[in-house]
């Protein structure tokens, strides 16, 4: 464990303060531009490397919450400050730490008017999503999941496209709708269970009839995070008029903390509904990963194909996550954590050239290999990926997320396995139509190829990308023990038909009880 | 208990006696003497919370005036709250009474008498004292409303409102005295235990209760009997209406809770279903109406309707968690509405006032803290965390949730996602559009009341836990035992 204390809440509200700070800072427009910059780069680094403390003082064998805190905050209602990681929710706050900063270098030069403004909503968006990954008390987590709308309205808003009030209005709306009804869902677990305390949640039992209208309540959310089909129409929109830096942010980390919720409260605290619903979940995955990759062929514009992409991508996550086998959910994971850094990657790549010719048409680009080498190979690497090519972290999420679903149901994966083949198609053709062919338009061949800075922004991704494919125990390895017991607990909880409302099983979960092969033994023959 | 004990009635005591003094004060010193008797005002009323707090209501309820008058901790949290926002309305006045030509010493007067109606009505422990605090701060109103009488638009606000509040005052009896002809007295503790018997009650008596509550739910501008709300909120002059939003609906909703809960408790499922029926329609309302206003102020009146709503639901509950998210939501939403009307005073153009939300373009280039600080407040009222409102929902939902009224909780949270449509609206004028023009330099009286507005919707989140503990204490003394 670590030594620091209160390190969750420090790594948390440590961007808040340096918003604070910049808040602060006076003079002419250059110099505060400057220095706002500058601060926004030191916080969330320094964030970023606190946040490694988590990694190296994790405990590998406890499956349970660790670095745990907790304060009083309305002791009158039962409602405290209570926060802690597991093997579910740590490799998030990483993601959330390690984008941040890129998204700050990433607008370096982008971002020209209001750039205090622009620096103090991202780090306020940082604070808000790690504190939705380590929030142990439902009243905190549903403030710090709401709390994101805010800083990603103005962000989409203000530093946005030409139709970038409608796109913001959309998400806006979209999301706050679906997040009301986890709050109802909230309310009436807190008035039945009396508590909101997670991890004593994940404890009681509902009433099945119940838990069906709660876990609707609960996906009505969560889907629209994801987003799912048919509620993620706000998606290409949000990511085609954000800048850059705000489609990173959306697609990296704002998407997960839908597969998140289904993983930290659906499955465990709904156990039975979960299993009831399994079926809708499949069939919603399937639609999304064959119709959103076929949207995606048709499409002309390079953020907009990312971002259908991205509902395909997520599509094997929710396939995934239902499974309830140890791949399909460790598939499922490993899957939001590669798309959280190659999606994210692949739209600093449109942001490269875009902010060159400042288009996102495909058809204005072409024969980029020629006078941008070094950009051509950043862009491979991650078109691969998102492919699934061996060796990539993409492969190991789709490939267990295919192992699990094909145990659960052979069309499932039959199905779902279109969509890679899709993928495959419409990744590597805007590949080619951007990279490969003549150079002949004179506006693409004044274009400069990647600068130090941007070579410093994807050099670490694809180091990540590569680790992850390479050898991925170092990330199942957190991942593994909380998924046993997750899956464990389900396996109890919908087993044999247990009676009565809320009841508390037995804490000491049963032996694993099927056998299953370790999930990264195929990756590490690459 | 059959005694005058006039210790429990002096706060009102006070204020009627200094306004009697500062009335002569004005008629002789004239109009020069509005910012004095504005002050004195202010000091009045803060000297009459002082008092307030005094009166010991920690074990039982003290009456006074033989029992026609309560002072329990109910009416201590709402007579402060009401206080509160009767001094900060008084405060935001100055400045516009004097550029804007209406600086008259009645002025704050009328709003110190109003202030007294209020206090009476959140003590009155009887039909006929209801009536009378009622009619005192309606009154004072109407004539506050009108004050401008040199401008069309404020006459017509000011004669509108005494129309329908003559109306809704001539129902208000009529439901009493159809009350008091069935039951036979006038008094809630009278009315309370004839009411807990196990006979039926009958017809006239619940066409009494539904006259009574068509008469209260008119002050509260909860739908149906909402329609003077847009016109006067517009008409009147804007300080004026920052007072109608915050002190006399705190009164007013506390009233209506003290008479349901406490007189009317036997008969909690009749009016349950009003109270539900009118939450629903006003929230509904107040959400979809207020979406193609133009006008900021038309804007805050539709949004009040919606928020009374949001506040019935904890009535509807009609539990003791249920009055104590009521009085948590209006803790929280009398400061919101309060810091609203800070900005639309502060919306002044080359010396004009102006109202439409498109005069709000570009806010957060042209004066960004103006902007940062109104669109926190619009956050918050959408109901949206961190900020405060949010947390007054919570309360409310809570208490209906626990009361299985899962149908009002999610129309509840459904129209709240409408509203927020609009709220953000406002602040997507502010932050995506360009500027047209700059506003004029804020007065330092409203950024007074702009920064305490900005601390209790972003720094509230700290301090639930006093505020939580408080509102269920005032919500207990109108559940004994």
């Amino acid at each position: 464990m670590s030594n620091i204390p209160h390190l969750l809440t420090i790594i948390t509200f440590l961007p808040l303060v340096g918003a604070i700070f910049i808040a602060g800072i006076r003079g002419e427009d250059a110099h505060v531009a400057r220095n706002a910059r500058w601060v926004a780069l030191w916080t969330s680094a320094a964030v970023f490397l606190l946040s490694l403390l988590l990694w190296f003082g994790f405990d590998r064998s406890n499956p349970g919450f660790q670095f745990e805190e907790r304060a009083e905050w309305i002791p009158a209602l039962n409602i405290a400050y209570r926060m802690g990681v597991d093997g579910i929710s740590m490799p998030f706050v990483l993601l959330s730490t390690l984008l941040t900063p890129i998204c700050v270098l990433a607008s370096w030069e982008a971002i020209e008017v209001r750039v205090k403004e622009y620096m103090i909503a991202f780090l306020v968006l940082e604070t808000f999503m790690i504190g939705t990954f380590c929030a142990l008390d439902f009243v905190a987590f549903y403030v710090f999941f709401e709390g994101v709308l805010i800083p990603m309205f103005i962000i989409i808003g203000v530093w946005g496209g030409p139709r970038r009030v409608y796109s913001a209005f959309k998400f806006f709306l979209f999301t706050l709708l679906g997040s009301v009804l986890m709050l109802v869902a909230i309310l009436t677990i807190y008035s039945k269970a009396g508590t909101t305390d997670i991890s004593t949640l994940m404890t009681q039992k509902f009433d099945p009839q119940m838990q069906i209208w709660l876990w609707l309540a609960f996906f009505a959310s969560f889907a629209v995070k994801v987003p799912m089909w048919p509620v993620h129409t706000w998606l290409p929109d949000a990511h085609v008029e954000a800048p850059t830096a705000g489609s990173v942010i959306l697609a990296g980390v704002l998407l997960k903390m839908g597969g998140y919720g289904f993983l930290r409260f659906s499955i465990p605290i709904l156990p039975d509904a979960s299993h009831t619903l399994a079926p809708l979940v499949f069939g919603l995955s399937i639609v999304a990963v064959i119709y959103t990759s076929l949207v995606a062929l048709a499409q002309t514009d390079m953020k907009k194909l990312i971002a259908y992409s991205s509902v395909a991508h997520m599509g094997f996550v929710t396939a995934g996550t239902f499974a309830f086998n140890r791949q399909g959910i460790e598939g499922a994971m490993f899957q939001m954590l590669s798309h959280g850094i190659v999606s994210a990657a692949l739209f600093l790549c449109v942001g490269v050239v875009y902010d060159r010719l400042h288009s996102r048409e495909i058809a204005r680009y072409g024969g980029l290999v020629n006078n941008m080498p070094r950009y051509a190979f950043a862009f491979m690497i991650f078109t691969l990926a998102s492919v699934g090519l061996p060796g990539t972290s993409g492969f190991i999420g789709e490939f267990l997320v295919m192992v699990g679903v094909f145990q659960s149901s052979t069309w499932v994966a039959f199905l779902i396995t279109t969509g890679i083949i899709l993928g495959a198609a419409y990744m590597l053709w805007l590949y080619r139509r951007v990279v490969f062919g003549k150079l002949e338009k004179d506006e693409v061949k004044a274009m400069l190829d990647l600068s130090p800075r941007e070579v410093a922004i994807f050099v670490p991704l694809i180091l990540i990308v590569l680790w992850m494919g390479i050898y991925p125990a170092s990330f199942t390895s957190i991942t593994g023990p909380a998924i046993d017991q997750l899956i464990s607990n389900y396996q109890v909880a919908v087993g044999p038909a247990q009676p009565g409302t809320i009841i508390a099983p037995a804490e000491a979960a049963p032996a694993e009880p099927t056998t299953q092969p370790a999930p990264a033994a195929p990756a590490e023959g690459q | 208990m059959t005694s005058l004990n006039l210790h429990a009635a002096l706060p009102e005591i006070w204020i009627a006696v200094a306004a009697m003094v500062l009335l002569l004060v004005g008629a002789y010193v004239g109009d020069r003497a509005m910012r004095l008797i504005g002050l004195l005002t202010i000091a009045v009323m803060a000297i009459a919370i002082v008092v307030l707090l005094g009166i010991d209501v920690s074990a039982v309820p003290q009456l006074a005036f033989n029992g026609h008058f309560i002072v329990d901790k109910f009416g201590v949290f709402a007579k402060v709250l009401a206080l509160l926002a009767s001094m900060t309305s008084v405060w935001m006045s100055f400045s516009y009474a004097e550029r804007e030509g209406m600086a008259r010493f009645e002025l704050p007067l009328l709003m110190l008498l109003a202030t007294l109606g209020m206090m009476l009505m959140i003590s009155a422990n009887d039909l006929i004292s209801l009536y009378v605090g009622l009619e005192l701060q309606s009154l004072a109103l109407y004539v506050t409303a009108a004050i401008r009488r040199d401008t069309v638009k404020s006459t017509e606000a000011g004669l509108k409102y005494f129309v329908l509040g003559a109306l809704s005052s001539g129902m208000l009896l009529y439901g009493a005295s159809m009350i008091y002809g069935f039951v036979g007295t006038v008094s809630f503790a009278g009315l309370s235990t004839a009411l807990s018997g196990a006979t039926p009650p009958s017809l006239g008596l619940i066409v009494g209760l539904v006259f009574l509550c068509a008469g209260l739910a008119f002050k509260i501008s909860a739908v149906p009997f909402h329609m003077w709300t847009p016109d006067v909120y517009e008409g009147a002059p804007t300080p004026i209406t920052a007072f109608f939003a915050a002190a006399p609906k705190m009164a007013a909703l506390a009233l209506f809770t003290r008479v349901l809960v406490d007189a009317f408790g036997g008969l909690t499922h009749q009016w349950q279903q009003i109270i539900f029926a009118i939450a629903v329609a006003s929230m509904i309302l107040g959400a979809f109406a207020a979406m193609g206003q133009r006008n900021i102020k038309r804007l805050m009146a539709y949004s009040s309707i919606g928020n009374i709503g949001y506040a019935l639901v904890g009535l509807a509950a009609g539990t003791q968690q249920g009055v104590s998210g009521l009085l948590f939501y209006m803790a929280i939403y009398v400061p919101m509405t309060l810091g609203s009307f800070a900005v639309i005073l502060a919306m002044r153009q080359k010396g004009q006032m102006v109202e439409e939300i498109a005069d709000l373009s570009g806010l957060a280039k042209s004066q960004p803290w103006l902007a940062h600080i109104f669109a926190a407040i619009l956050f918050s009222m959408a109901g949206i965390p961190p900020l405060a409102g949010f947390f007054g929902k919570w309360m409310v939902f809570v208490a209906a949730v626990n009361q299985g009224l899962y149908v009002l909780a999610v129309i509840g949270v459904v129209t709240s996602v409408v509203s927020a449509y609009y709220y953000v609206r406002v602040i997507k004028v502010m932050y995506f559009d360009e500027p047209v023009g700059t506003f004029d330099r804020v007065d330092g009286s409203l950024k007074l009341v702009l920064a305490a507005s900005l601390a209790v919707v972003v720094i509230g989140i700290f301090f639930i836990n006093p505020l939580q503990t408080s509102t269920i204490a005032a919500a207990s003394s109108l559940f004994p035992g």
